[in-house]
């Protein structure tokens, strides 16, 4: 069997200062479009969340990775392999909570924020919560309702950035009804 | 050796795609009956195989053969599903349909942003590169079967 012209699986190396930089532009301009840092934090969340539904078939068709067993499976391959494959860092898995249904993603540097100061009237900015939407979209897909939010952020005077995860339940797959 | 038919459906049981290259009878509904039984089909097997199963599995449904045709069933953990119908002589079609998903249907379609996802697909370029991707099959031939 041919497998003709496949795709070569070694992603496109790109500088990351453009994303950066790219991602700081459309954060100013909301930030101008929206009167306070609740709503900028939300469409950021809605952006994010519709860029997930469709990474994730990308994900799955580069990586080659089959379906998670459990949450703690999930983890590794978001920690491991998508956080690498799509920003090039590999943050550490922590905080298990004891039913094995909530961790912390720790980010030891955030591309994102590579040229971030936050001003102090943006407080309740947070900046980088394009991760979040893109990570409960991408879950979403693949049949798992998580929670996801920052817990920690460097930008807003934390030690560290978290991003904590917890899983809510199976989206279970329905036979569609039979006059639609 | 040829190619049949090839149907493509979303995780809600909508057909995205389908097209048909050496297709001698038809099944006399609708198609969108037909896809509707299609699906109807597809997921009870999904659910037979599994409760069936003696062991735990990996895959689960991959394919299963009448005296005439032999269907190839791909599934994404995304729950896309990929369906080719083939002649007997094709083995094992699980390279091909993975193949259409990750070099056509992502690059084309999930990559072009104004293709709605989970609405039937109309996109030319999809359907022509798949066409040529199908015709270029080493088992495809329209004249045999």
């Amino acid at each position: 069997m041919s497998r003709q012209a496949n795709r070569t699986t070694d992603s496109k190396k790109m500088n990351s200062e453009l994303f950066t930089l790219t991602y700081g532009a459309l954060v100013t301009q909301l930030c101008k479009d929206y009167e306070n840092d609740e709503e900028v934090n939300k469409q950021l969340d809605k952006m994010g969340y519709n860029i997930g539904v469709r990474l994730i078939e990308d994900f799955l068709a580069r990586s080659n990775i089959g379906r998670c067993q459990d949450f703690r499976e999930t983890a590794d391959v978001i920690a491991k392999v998508a956080f690498k494959m799509y920003l090039g860092i590999t943050p550490s898995v922590t905080n298990w909570s004891p039913a094995g249904d909530e961790f912390s993603l720790i980010l030891e540097n955030n591309p994102l924020v590579d040229f971030v100061e936050l001003p102090d009237n943006h407080s309740t900015l947070i900046y980088s919560n394009l991760l979040v939407g893109v990570l409960r979209g991408a879950l979403e897909m693949v049949q798992m309702a998580v929670d996801v939010r920052f817990a920690q952020d460097t930008l807003r005077g934390d030690n560290v950035t978290e991003i904590r995860m917890k899983f809510i339940k199976r989206i279970e797959e329905n036979l569609p009804a039979g006059d639609e | 050796m040829t190619v049949h038919n090839l149907y493509i459906f979303d995780r809600n049981g909508s057909c995205l795609y389908y097209n048909e290259w050496n297709r001698k009878k038809q099944a006399g509904i609708s198609k969108d009956e037909e896809f509707k039984l299609m699906y109807g089909m597809l997921f009870s097997i999904r659910s037979f195989v599994s409760k069936m199963s003696p062991l735990d599995m990996k895959d689960g449904f991959l394919s299963f053969q009448t005296s005439k045709y032999r269907l190839h069933y791909y599934e994404t953990p995304s729950g896309l599903k990929f369906i080719m119908n083939t002649d007997l002589s094709v083995s094992n079609a699980r390279d091909t349909l993975q193949h259409i998903y990750s070099n056509l249907y992502v690059e084309y379609i999930v990559k072009n942003p104004v293709v709605m996802l989970g609405q039937s697909l109309d996109s030319e370029l999809f359907g022509s590169r798949l066409d040529s991707f199908i015709r270029a099959l080493p088992y495809y031939s329209p004249r045999a079967a």
